[in-house]
């Protein structure tokens, strides 16, 4: 089954190495997901009967008393009767995810054992697609970049697979979460793994379609179908854009191959218009993947999925895709500044944007979902100024805290709903106006998220500080001498642009710092607002649900390490900037013109005092004005006004896109181009010559048109009586004339 | 003898076709194409007094055709009283257009 | 494989023994029928002779015809497993059949959904069964024959042939308005198709061997290397021959006919029709139309009019898709967009939009199939079509729903399953020669996904508010075997496509080729997309 890609792998030095069953990390989330979605169709399937039409009232009796079995999945923790198969499920879907896990370290200590690696580890299977001079092949490319990300997939997967055990425990749907659980990590594998835009193609739709099913996983509620629908539309739209720009390659470079893009790339001509549109065609489809304006709008509508997924797709993987993208096309976009330099505005004002909503929002989700796109800004910023290394340092420790605050919260959720679920009330288990002081009921999960918040928020020495002061220092950077400070953005000078970002950076670091400490406010402090007789069965959830979460806060708060910058004296210095130097290396001097990353160490000192301050003011100012203790529930809340009216609404941005998109396009689609030119143009045209009796709805003006044949008609059928002695007499007539005219010749 | 049977058949073929063409019912109508096949076959016979044999094989293919129809012909009007109670030809169109 | 089938002469009796299979089984099927009472056949179990009778028939058809993946050879552009006898020596007319890389495919798909459309039908169908299964049978025989004709007369007489069968398929097996939507059919069809012929009359005597005494000559690859035409002709008899296919693909504004005799349509109807007949006018373009009328097809106006109008057909038949309140007729507009693909593949002329227009052809016909089969088991359950008739009943349903989404998400092109394959290469390769029309195409992928996912989420997912829809049974097992081919093609075809594509390479080729050195100068031929 391998074929050995003699020219390019026979040589190469990880071939002898265990990184030759790199197909297998893929292989066994797969495996996976056949068992466990073989094991979820043939409990849910009864065979139906041999002649349905008929045997339509038979199966109306002998069905109905073994519907209530399926209960309502709409709600987590309503039908207590566990799965059957749940042992298994739980032993299979997690358990590839270790297997996984374990491989891809041991093929990463391969890695390193082999030292410098200069070309990457390319594994050709078979021939997926040969027409031609199009040459597509199902090939894995194992190199630093994937490497890194495949880390943290299996990684931080396999904790989200483990706490999925226990938040998933009493779901009646239970192995079908996690056949689509697994099969998302498949597809997630595929898309770091693959060798050319095509294969990556394949993961890249396929973790939408995981995303796609598994928001609508409780699908009963229509809120939840119609934000998996609304995920896998908008980023279809990206998708449209990822295409286009694998067309433009392939009808100028004749490939679709990263190795030999990279190698051609140079031929689209630096700065040219060419590479410029690839790229921003490219940054189209990873704007939908990552939830970029203007495309953010489906990511935090899929929080309607249940929380470890979040956790796992919408927060720590699947929407760094985008993010990984522009990494892994760093040559391209090197080469067009004008669109790296597109690439920082929009990531630093949605960051902004995206922040301003977070600010007020109530449901614990939907603050983090906002701080998501936030952050998937900063690291666009990152990857958009060239600093490749510093966006993956972001994308990786981004992985940790997030994943923690989102299995966080839905360790908080999952005390609320059972709370809840004990005495029957029907609150909104995500609104933290319900929340409120469950410091003391859930002791471990407040200290595990404020170490993640405290990161987020970048104060030091947590992970994010290092990763997003590595950001913000090299947005500064660039504002002087590089390529992209010679570009420019809608006319706008490149160096105004940067700085006018940086500062927009800056400012969203602040509004981190308040919301995420508001959230934890209104969640942990202050008095509780669940409920008198509630309250008493809140409890911490079960060690297999905060086990991975103590893992994600050890990495949260050690996840700097890995990139610590030059100016700290002590420890491993830049590990991840030397580890990815082989792949970026060259694109991020290509667009600092050859200048060196970094600034002068004063005034990095002076940049990340500056964010230091700003992160801690805002944390101090949300400790200073905001009051817990004055909210009350939800039930009980006034409706709000004004500026805080307009942010709790997101803008109305879903409202505008609405109005502005989808209805027109239904409303002329149904009127114009069903009712109006199909039904009444088209076939008003053929009814005049296929009169049917039960539609005349043809418009006035084709009628008239129709006047003629109709009248043809009409004389034509009037000869016909259907009286046989009417024939008769045309005929004794007609002979009579024929006679008469031979003989009066 | 040529001309008076001559003028004979033409009287008979004669009625006929008024018969065809005026009367209403099936059978009478049918009876008078039989009436003027039978006309034909008259002009026939004078003729092969004349003209030699071959008018006279003539009419036994004639007369079997004629056969044929009345039997075809008879047991369409059958049919046709079974469908609609009548044979009543002003009451048949279903050919109307 | 193909030593042991060249030693038993499969390559001799293979195409005329599939075309007389169905014929014989036909009078078989009659035959065996004879005495049934009328009513509900299935009831009384009058159906059950004919209907099984059938079945193996479509079964024995499609088990020959399997061999021709292997003893057809991906190496040659020729004809293959050719057949030639005298048939009408007075009008020239012979009895020729022969095989390439496209009309192979072709063949397969159509003995394949053949076989499932009688499979399918074995309790939709309930009255008049034995007349049924031979028409289908005769259907069968014709379309075959228009695939493997190399003689145009022959292609036409084939052509006419199957038209019969599927006018009486939709005018008495088929819904509340089927005489409007057959005789619709019928009609729009036989307009096109009696241009067409004289076309080939034309063509067949221009033909002649002048030593012949003048007897027409109608042979494919006669008139294709002797016949050379006035551009002004070749001009009017390619109108003819375009109207005729056109009609068939559905070209947009030729398509009305199609969802009417789709809705119409008894479910293997549909699925006959979709999968099978809407290839014939794509086949007509690749076969005849472009071939023999290169300068005409690919003069810029012509060429200009007709990709437009396939990317007219590609965004509009999507967007009426949209907002399809019957099922049936949705999947039906989205076919009008699927074939606009397939259009703007083939006139683009690149060896991957070629290719990528014939994946489509047999992408189309499996997920498309699969999606009127899906449709009729459910209405044969719950008697309705209508979308909001439906809602949440993926919890009564499992098997059902998990195959439709299955089904959906390959005709929206998601990588990984056929639909992806055909719709990218299409798109890849038009997009040398015609970028912006290969982008607006692109838009469709985000349409598509917006009409196929609303009309899923509707059905299947929502809460299930409907106390009819909460005790339909899920599908029986005859049913998931019928369904299960068809998926396992989808993943085959989405995952590794290569030997298909192999298969069909030379054809394509050739196919760009012809068309591009008849109509360029040698000098400034194009080397695009090769």
């Amino acid at each position: 089954m391998l074929l050995q890609h003699a020219a390019a792998t026979g040589a190469h030095p990880l071939s002898d190495t265990v990184a030759r069953f790199v197909w297998l990390l893929p292989l066994l989330p797969f495996v996976g997901f056949v068992i466990n979605g073989l094991l979820s169709l043939t409990s849910a399937y009864k065979a139906g009967p041999s002649d349905p039409s008929a045997a339509h009232d038979e199966a109306h009796a002998a069905v109905s008393h073994e519907s209530e079995e399926h209960g309502a999945p709409g709600d987590d923790h309503h039908s207590i009767a566990r799965h059957r198969s749940a042992g298994l499920v739980s032993l299979v879907g997690p358990g590839v995810l270790v297997l996984a896990f374990g491989l891809a370290l041991a093929i990463f200590a391969a890695m390193r054992g082999v030292g410098e690696m200069h070309a990457p580890f390319v594994q050709q299977y078979f021939s997926w697609m040969p027409v031609g001079d199009l040459q597509i092949n199902a090939a894995f490319q194992l190199d630093q970049l994937s490497m890194v990300m495949v880390l943290v997939i299996t990684g931080v997967g396999m904790l989200i697979h483990v706490f999925s055990v226990g938040y998933m425990q009493d779901d009646p749907g239970y192995p079908r979460y996690f056949a689509y659980l697994n099969l998302f990590v498949f597809f997630m594998l595929v898309l770091v793994l693959g060798a050319n835009y095509p294969i990556l193609f394949i993961g890249w739709e396929g973790v939408g379609l995981c995303s796609y099913l598994l928001i609508g996983y409780w699908f009963s509620d229509k809120a939840n179908a119609d934000a998996g629908k609304k995920a896998f539309i908008v980023n279809r739209i990206g998708d449209f854009g990822f295409l286009v720009a694998m067309f433009m390659l392939f009808a100028n470079l004749g490939t679709l191959d990263f190795v030999s893009v990279n190698a051609a790339a140079s031929s689209l001509g630096a700065g040219s218009v060419l590479v410029t549109v690839i790229c921003l065609f490219l940054f189209l489809g990873c704007a939908g993947k990552s939830a970029q304006i203007p495309l953010y709008v489906w990511l935090p509508d899929a929080m309607a999925g249940p929380t470890p997924v979040s956790a796992l797709i919408h927060a720590a993987t699947m929407v760094t895709a985008g993010v990984y993208l522009i990494a892994r096309s760093n040559a391209l976009f090197s080469l067009a500044p004008s669109a790296s330099l597109t690439v920082v505005v929009v990531g630093s004002v949605t960051a902004i944007f995206a922040a301003s909503i977070g600010l007020k929002q109530w449901d614990i989700k939907k603050v983090l979902a906002y701080s998501t796109v936030s952050q998937l800004g900063y690291m666009f910023v990152a990857v958009g100024s060239g600093a490749y290394v510093a966006g993956m340092f972001h994308l990786m420790t981004h992985a940790f805290f997030k994943a923690l605050l989102f299995l966080g919260s839905g360790s908080v959720i999952y005390a609320m709903h059972r709370a809840y679920h004990h005495t029957g009330k029907h609150d909104d288990a995500q609104d933290m106006r319900n929340m409120g002081g469950l410091r003391t009921y859930l002791p471990i999960t407040w200290a595990l998220m404020w170490a993640a918040t405290l990161a987020i928020a970048g104060v030091p020495p947590f992970a994010g500080f290092f990763s997003k002061d590595e950001i913000l220092g090299s947005l500064f950077a660039r504002h002087e001498g590089s390529a992209l400070a010679q570009a420019h953005f809608l006319g706008i000078p490149g160096n105004i642009v940067i700085l006018s970002c940086y500062v927009l950076g800056l400012a969203t670091a602040f509004m981190t710092a308040v919301y995420m400490t508001r959230m934890m406010l209104y969640t942990f402090h202050g008095p509780n607002r669940t409920g008198d007789r509630e309250r008493e069965h809140l409890a911490e959830a079960p060690w297999v649900m905060t086990g991975p979460l103590v893992a994600l806060g050890i990495l949260s708060v050690v996840g700097g390490w890995f990139n610590l910058p030059g100016i700290i004296p002590a420890g491993p210095v830049g590990v991840l900037e030397h580890w990815l130097e082989p792949i970026v290396g060259e694109s991020t001097l290509r667009l600092t013109n050859g200048a060196p990353a970094e600034i002068a160490h004063s005034t990095e000192l002076m940049l990340i005092g500056v964010a230091v301050l700003i992160a801690l003011a805002g944390i101090a100012l949300a400790f200073v004005r905001l009051k817990p203790e004055r909210l009350v529930p939800a039930s009980a809340s006034p409706p709000e006004h004004g500026v805080e009216e307009v942010l709790l609404n997101k803008y109305y941005v879903d409202e505008l896109y609405d109005a502005a998109i989808v209805q027109p396009i239904v409303a002329t689609s149904r009127s114009l181009l069903w009712r109006g030119i199909d039904v009444g143009l088209i076939d008003g045209l053929t009814r005049l010559f296929l009169q049917s009796k039960d539609d005349d709805s043809a418009p006035g003006a084709v009628r008239m048109g129709g006047l003629l044949p109709r009248s043809l008609g009409w004389f034509g059928s009037q000869l016909q009586s259907g009286q046989v002695g009417t024939y008769a007499w045309v005929l004794v007539i007609g002979m009579l004339f024929v006679l008469g005219a031979f003989s009066f010749r | 003898m040529l001309p008076e049977a001559l003028f004979f058949s033409a009287v008979l073929f004669v009625i006929g076709v008024v018969g065809v063409l005026t009367r209403r019912n099936a059978i009478i109508v049918f009876m008078c194409v039989e009436l003027m096949l039978n006309a034909v076959n008259l002009t026939f016979v004078a003729f092969a007094q004349v003209y030699g044999v071959a008018g006279q094989i003539f009419v036994f293919f004639v007369m079997t055709v004629a056969a044929a129809e009345a039997a075809v012909g008879l047991a369409i009007i059958i049919a046709l009283y079974r469908h609609r109670q009548t044979v009543n030809l002003s009451n048949i169109n279903l050919l109307k257009g | 494989m193909r030593e042991f089938l060249l030693s038993v002469g499969y390559d001799r009796w293979i195409l005329p023994v599939l075309l007389a299979l169905p014929l014989i089984g036909a009078a078989a099927v009659l035959v065996s029928g004879r005495g049934a009472s009328g009513g509900d056949e299935v009831a009384t179990g009058a159906a059950a002779r004919p209907r099984s009778l059938a079945t193996w028939c479509f079964g024995l058809e499609f088990l020959l015809s399997v061999g021709l993946w292997w003893a057809f050879d991906p190496g040659t552009s020729g004809w293959q497993q050719r057949f030639d006898v005298a048939w009408i020596p007075s009008w020239g007319a012979r009895f020729t059949l022969g095989l390439d890389g496209i009309s192979l495919m072709m063949v397969l798909l159509t003995t394949f959904m053949m076989f499932l459309a009688s499979l399918g039908s074995w309790t939709s169908v309930r009255q008049k069964t034995a007349a049924y299964y031979a028409l289908l049978l005769v259907l069968t025989a014709g379309m075959l024959g228009v695939f493997m004709a190399l003689d145009l007369f022959l292609f036409y007489v084939m052509w006419e042939v199957m038209l019969v069968p599927m006018y009486f398929i939709v005018g008495i097996w088929g819904g509340q308005r089927r005489i409007y939507a057959s005789l619709k059919f019928f009609i729009y069809t036989m307009i096109g198709s009696l241009l067409m012929l004289v076309g080939i009359i034309y063509l067949g005597l221009a033909a002649r061997d002048p030593l012949a005494a003048g007897v027409p000559n109608f042979s494919y690859d006669a008139i294709l290397s002797t016949v050379h035409l006035e551009p002004t002709v070749a001009a009017w008899l390619f109108g003819a021959f375009f109207l005729a296919f056109a009609v068939k693909v559905p070209m947009f504004p030729f398509h009305t006919w199609l969802p009417d005799a789709h809705v119409e349509a008894p479910t293997a109807g549909s699925v006959v029709l979709a999968a099978i007949m809407l290839k014939l006018g794509t086949f007509g373009f690749l076969r005849l139309a472009v071939p023999l009328f290169p300068t005409a097809a690919m003069s810029p106006g012509i060429r200009g009019a007709i990709l437009t109008l396939a990317v007219i057909g590609i965004v509009y038949g999507a967007l009426v898709s949209l907002v399809q309140p019957d099922f049936k007729k949705l999947v039906a507009y989205s076919s009008v967009s699927h074939l606009g693909f397939v259009m703007l593949g083939i006139f683009a002329l690149t060896v991957q939009s070629v290719q990528g227009a014939l994946m489509v052809m047999i992408n189309h016909g499996l997920s498309t199939g699969a999606l009127f089969f899906l449709i009729g088991m459910i209405y044969e359950r719950r008697h309705t079509r209508m979308i909001a008739a439906y809602g949440g009943i993926a919890k009564v349903v499992p098997m059902f729903s998990a195959i439709l989404v299955f089904v959906s998400l390959s005709s929206i092109g998601v990588p990984g399953t056929n639909g992806f394959v055909g719709e990218f290469l299409v798109l890849l390769g038009s997009y040398r020669t015609y970028p912006i029309l290969a982008v607006i195409s692109a838009t469709s992928v985000i349409i598509a996904a917006a009409y196929l996912l609303w009309a899923v989420q509707r059905i299947l997912f929502n809460p299930l508010d409907k106390p009819e829809n909460e005790h339909v049974p899920d599908l029986n097992r005859r049913e998931l075997a019928l369904l299960a081919p068809i998926l396992a093609c989808i993943v085959w075809l989405g995952v590794y496509p290569a030997p298909v594509l192999r298969r069909m390479q030379p054809a394509a080729e050739q196919f760009v080729r012809l068309v591009e050195t008849r109509l360029a100068p040698p000098a400034t031929l194009s080397a695009r997309g090769r």
